[in-house]
């Protein structure tokens, strides 16, 4: 920022306690210290944290507010904004699964009833054991095979209840 | 296969929809398998050809042609050495030539013309099947004539608005600024989309490319790509990509020695379908909410943190290269009306041959739907197709005659936004449908404006209460009135065009709103 501008910018110094480990700690602050030079660096910065450490914990959102000198209102609206940045510890794996028109037209209707009756779980819920968290999607990109779902980023086509089941299987491992 | 010794080529698609359906493991199953045998084999993984039902689609390369078998699942792999499939014998899962397979061969491929042809990671095969020709051209001209071209070729936007290309580019030329933007259009929300994911996945280069055409002719040094998080494969063959015409020379300070800068970086987006509004992929390239922005002033004024901004679609992008190559007048030459040049359609849904299919404008729906198509993937009649994305109207079968044209679709209510195409059977229920398009509306509002940040919740009341029977002549007339609000007072596309998908439904397929018990007093 030049001497020009009509913003004054006061850096917020006061750091506010949190319960991230040093280890939650230390990849918020490698990601920001990493990405924060780049013009409208939130996102790129919430992708890293969220890459490392599965989702944005809450009490990240100060610490990345301080390093990138924006609000925690600013940054706490940035995360709630967008659906793929997840506030809450998700299972250890995370299934996506489309919602949309063109999987709606080869019954995703009737897979998502499946799917959510066999994990438990509604949308955003995580199954008991700490295995899957169930999101919903909307388009995949692949609605010419639908009804589609992505496991862990794995694109999955064609998925009928019995495939879903032994996706799971391989998902989870043996019991 | 002069030379026995030469290892046989193998193609075996990377495209996001065939590792969707395993392509990976019938990769790895011809390179263990053909070991097994002693036969060597130069495996390639090409983008997708298009015809996705047939996906995992392998190609045997054969004294210069290549042959397609399809689907092939991993455990098809031995069956099919067996057979000789690596000198291109018959087989159940053979299809012939893939050029000469008509769903293929009907098709006018000027975007996707290397699309499943090359290998994507590959400069030098971009380079041997024409590529970087419009970018030598564009060099030779100075910048209101490349914009002139690209005007006279009579583009216009692929995302969807189909606003002329030219007229953006002209105004952003105009714009006097140091810094201008470039930003490609990559976030592809709707359903029943996928030929951006198809391109980028596929012909990378391609888009490189326009984008880098577009930095030359309105003067600017800096492009983003704003990609969604559901295409992975994308951003991984867009940043080698980038890569590759960095090292080469056709990025960065001097390009290919002209002097001009450009360069590109990808950024991901997070899940949000408004975000492939242009003004709230600019808040969100910028690192806020995505959330709308009023017009004016137009992004090519003011657009990215304030600057002068060229924004487009992927296909936009894409199809610019080549109307530098072979001329404005080649490309316009294809297409009816005001809309010219080729469309990539989607074919999506219930269709028994779903994929990509790039050809002029002027084709019926109902051509694209049964003779490419094949008609509906379970047998059963097809009753509403959706063209557009999830705020596309839903057509009846009387209105599948309608041309594959912008106007064409304007006229009967519809919109034939960026191609896609999404077909449901007998068996839908369009009050469903319609309740879902509310129901979207309010998941993705970004919340700015009243009439779609509140009207779509209401929206789904009002349909629950109609399709319920409670009082449903009144509840109908509210929903109309509530479409209507919906249509003049929102800020953006989202909330302007959701009763698009509700009002067609609900004026073309009455009887799915009239609860079975209730219809004398519902059919109003």
């Amino acid at each position: 920022m030049s001497k020009q501008s009509p913003r004054r910018i006061i850096p917020i110094k006061v750091e506010r306690p949190s319960n991230l480990t040093s280890d939650e700690r230390a990849a918020v602050l490698d990601a920001c210290a990493r990405l924060k030079k780049l013009p409208g660096a939130l996102l790129p910065v919430l992708h890293a944290v969220q890459e490392a450490l599965t989702y944005v914990p809450k009490d990240a959102v100060p610490l990345i507010a301080h390093e990138l000198n924006l609000s925690i209102a600013e940054v706490h609206g940035v995360v709630s904004f967008y659906h793929y940045f997840l506030q809450e510890r998700p299972g250890r794996s995370v299934v996506h699964l489309c919602r949309a028109e063109a999987c709606q037209a080869l019954g995703s209707v009737a897979l998502e009833s499946h799917v959510k009756a066999r994990l438990g779980v509604d949308y955003h819920g995580t199954t008991s054991d700490g295995a899957v968290t169930l999101e919903p999607v909307y388009c995949l990109g692949n609605c010419a095979l639908g009804p589609s779902l992505m496991i862990d980023q794995q694109l999955h086509g064609r998925v009928t209840a019995d495939r879903f089941d032994a996706l799971m299987a391989a998902t989870r491992g043996p019991a | 296969m002069s030379d026995p010794a030469a290892p046989v080529k193998i193609y075996v698609p990377r495209d996001a929809a065939a590792l969707g359906m395993g392509a990976d493991q019938t990769a790895r199953a011809i390179l263990t398998e053909a070991k097994h045998r002693g036969i060597a084999v130069e495996l390639i993984r090409n983008g997708s050809r298009g015809l996705l039902w047939l996906e995992p689609l392998v190609e045997v390369e054969v004294a210069g042609t290549r042959l397609a078998y399809g689907p092939v699942q991993a455990h098809d792999v031995p069956a099919l050495l067996d057979a000789g499939f690596t000198a291109g014998k018959n087989h159940a899962l053979g299809h012939g030539a893939t050029e000469q397979i008509p769903y293929f061969k009907k098709q006018e491929r000027l975007t996707f013309a290397r699309v499943g042809l090359t290998d994507p990671r590959s400069l030098a095969d971009y380079l041997a099947h024409d590529g970087y020709r419009g970018l030598k051209a564009a060099l030779a001209l100075k910048p209101a004539d490349i914009v002139a071209a690209v005007t006279t070729s009579g583009l216009r936007g692929r995302g969807g608005a189909a606003f002329p290309a030219g007229i953006k580019w002209k105004t952003v030329l105009g714009a006097d600024n140091p810094q201008k933007y470039v930003v490609c259009n990559a976030d592809e929300g709707d359903s029943g989309t996928f030929s951006d994911r198809m391109l980028m996945e596929g012909d990378p280069f391609v888009l490189i490319e326009g984008m880098t055409i577009a930095g030359l002719a309105v003067g600017a040094t800096h492009g983003y790509i704003y990609l969604r998080w559901e295409y992975p494969q994308a951003k991984i063959a867009l940043e080698a990509a980038i890569a590759a015409a960095g090292a080469a020379g056709y990025l960065g300070q001097n390009i290919q020695g002209s002097g001009k800068a450009f360069d590109l970086e990808v950024r991901m987006g997070a899940g949000a379908y408004i975000c492939g509004e242009e003004t709230s992929l600019l808040e969100s390239l910028e690192g806020k909410r995505g959330q709308v922005r009023f017009k004016p002033p137009l992004p090519a004024l003011q657009g990215l943190f304030g600057k002068p901004t060229v924004i487009n679609n992927v296909i936009t992008f894409a199809s610019v290269p080549i109307i530098l190559d072979r001329g404005a007048e080649f490309y316009q030459h294809f297409g009816m009306g005001r809309s010219r040049g080729t469309l990539p359609m989607q074919l999506a849904g219930n269709l028994k041959h779903g994929g990509l299919v790039e050809i002029a404008f002027g084709m019926t729906l109902r051509e694209i739907m049964y003779d490419f198509g094949g008609g509906s993937l379970s047998g059963r009649p097809i009753r509403a197709v959706q063209v557009g994305g999830p705020l596309g109207a839903y057509l009846p079968e009387s209105q599948f005659d309608t041309p594959l044209d912008y106007e064409a679709f304007a006229a009967v209510k519809g919109m034939l936004g960026h191609g896609g195409i999404v077909a449901f059977d007998d068996t839908v229920d369009m009050a469903a449908q319609a309740r879902y398009a509310m129901e979207f509306c309010a998941i993705e509002s970004c919340g700015k404006c009243t009439p779609c940040r509140i009207g779509s919740t209401r929206g789904v009341e009002v349909i629950d209460r109609l399709v319920a029977g409670d009082n449903a002549a009144k509840q109908e007339t509210i929903l109309r009135d509530l479409c209507e609000t919906l249509t003049y007072g929102s800020l953006c596309a989202l909330g302007g065009l959701t009763p698009y998908p509700v009002i067609s439904a609900l004026n073309h397929f009455p009887e799915d709103f009239v609860k079975p018990l209730r219809a004398s007093s519902a059919a109003g």
